[in-house]
């Protein structure tokens, strides 16, 4: 499951995901850039996910089975969360 | 815990909020030290510098002869305010003092007051206009840069491959940013007659600003780093608000350039990092910056560190860094009784402002 140009989302590294401080709040914070964001409950969970789930397709029948929605509602959403979150990282 | 009696006279106690000077906030950093127990004497060149008559970090403040009056005035001032003061360190907080006291130090020291400098050949090192070789030492990419002693420079540079827009700086201080050829002659006619000549001229580099400070032990090793990334900057471009990181490349590049030139002293590396993470090195400079205060916040006071260095004690090692502290600077008001204003303007000092 891969999005319209069949190719997954290029995800920021593993390393570079887990040395992000997340809060319970969904404050973010990056030791190295010093960027710091915020996301929801969903994006918390997706980017928890992102720490230790690096395959995209995996990742999105993880989120599938948590969340009740359209699977390429989710799919969309991830895609655009990744693209985000690569930014903030500066990757 | 050691206890240090020493006699501290520190530079730089000018404070404009736009751009601070950082001897307000080396003086606070080794008066806040519980194992400080001896005295600052604030040193300023202007009866209006705020830190001359902050009681609470400076036991006196004094006023030096500008740097452009020369080594002997600076010699002579300096003699008279030992003779009172019994100085035991003296620390430099501004980029155009530092030539002036390097070269003077074995004078300087002859009046048994220690420093902790680079020599006089280190900091020609690292002249705005040897960024280029700087950064080949630190194996970082650095934005071109060019000494200019013509306005009209700016009308051609075109030419020989610059673009707008352009960073016109002064060799010490100032830095403008032109987005045409009228406002870069502006800048550097400003500049030129402010600072002197040569008036340098660096590629604009986009990008977010990153700074490192640290002490250079003279032997190649890079002390107490401490590493920042700029949230908030005032008009002139300083540092308004800023949050601890940590960076192994831009450790690792300024740990090379500390080994390269066996650097003495304290330091700041000033970079930017591009959107792919890539740095540029924008400016080294040969002091403490004015958020030194965050050094105390991350448990690495560096200007204690660069005391005890002075006085020849040991340096106990420093706590793993620290990231995600930030500071947030403000403005405030001190209330000065006229009789003190009087003392400076008129005796160029003010003693005992503890009592």
């Amino acid at each position: 499951m891969v999005n319209s140009n069949n190719e997954a989302p290029a995800i920021p590294s593993a390393d570079t995901l887990r040395r992000l401080a997340i809060s319970e709040s969904g404050f973010v914070f990056d030791p190295v850039s010093g960027h710091n964001f915020t996301v929801n409950d969903t994006g918390l969970t997706i980017l928890r996910s992102l720490q230790h789930e690096q395959d995209f397709t995996h990742l999105l029948q993880e989120l599938q089975q948590e969340y009740d929605a359209n699977p390429s509602d989710i799919e969309r959403d991830v895609i655009e969360f990744i693209g985000m979150l690569r930014e903030f990282v500066g990757e | 815990m050691n206890d240090i009696p020493a006699t501290v006279a520190v530079t730089g106690m000018n404070a404009k909020p736009d751009n601070p000077g950082p001897g307000v906030a080396v003086a606070r950093c080794i008066r806040e030290s519980p194992e400080f127990s001896g005295k600052i004497v604030g040193l300023g060149y202007d009866a209006l510098d705020p830190g001359l008559y902050l009681k609470q970090y400076c036991d006196s403040g004094h006023l030096l002869p500008y740097p452009s009056t020369g080594d002997e005035a600076l010699l002579n001032a300096l003699k008279i305010l030992n003779e009172r003061e019994n100085i035991d360190v003296l620390i430099p907080c501004l980029d155009a003092e530092l030539p002036g006291i390097v070269r003077l130090r074995p004078l300087i020291e002859e009046m048994g007051i220690k420093v902790f400098l680079p020599t006089p050949e280190q900091l020609r090192l690292r002249n705005k206009d040897r960024l280029t070789e700087l950064a080949q030492l630190a194996g970082i990419q650095c934005p071109d840069i060019k000494s200019v002693t013509h306005a009209g420079f700016f009308y051609k540079c075109q030419d020989e491959g610059w673009s707008y827009p352009l960073v016109v700086k002064g060799l010490f201080y100032d830095a403008k940013i032109a987005y045409t050829a009228d406002e870069a002659a502006d800048a550097f006619r400003h500049i030129a007659a402010e600072w002197g000549y040569p008036v340098l001229v660096q590629q604009m580099v986009k990008g977010e600003e990153y700074n490192l400070t640290a002490v250079g032990d003279g032997h190649g090793n890079m002390l107490g780093e401490v590493m920042m990334k700029k949230m908030a900057v005032t008009d002139k471009g300083k540092a308004w608000s800023g949050v601890s990181i940590f960076d192994q490349a831009l450790y690792d590049a300024s740990a090379a350039l500390v080994k390269a030139i066996q650097w003495r002293g304290p330091l700041e590396v000033e970079v930017m990092r591009d959107k792919h993470g890539q740095y540029q090195l924008i400016e080294i400079n040969p002091r403490f910056p004015a958020w030194i205060y965050l050094s105390v916040g991350v448990n690495r006071n560096l200007p204690l560190t660069l005391l005890k260095l002075a006085l020849d004690q040991d340096i106990e090692p420093f706590p793993e860094p620290q990231t995600g502290i930030l500071f947030i600077r403000y403005a405030i008001e001190n209330i000065v009784p006229m009789a003190d204003f009087e003392s400076v303007v008129m005796s160029g000092g003010l003693s005992n402002l503890s009592q």
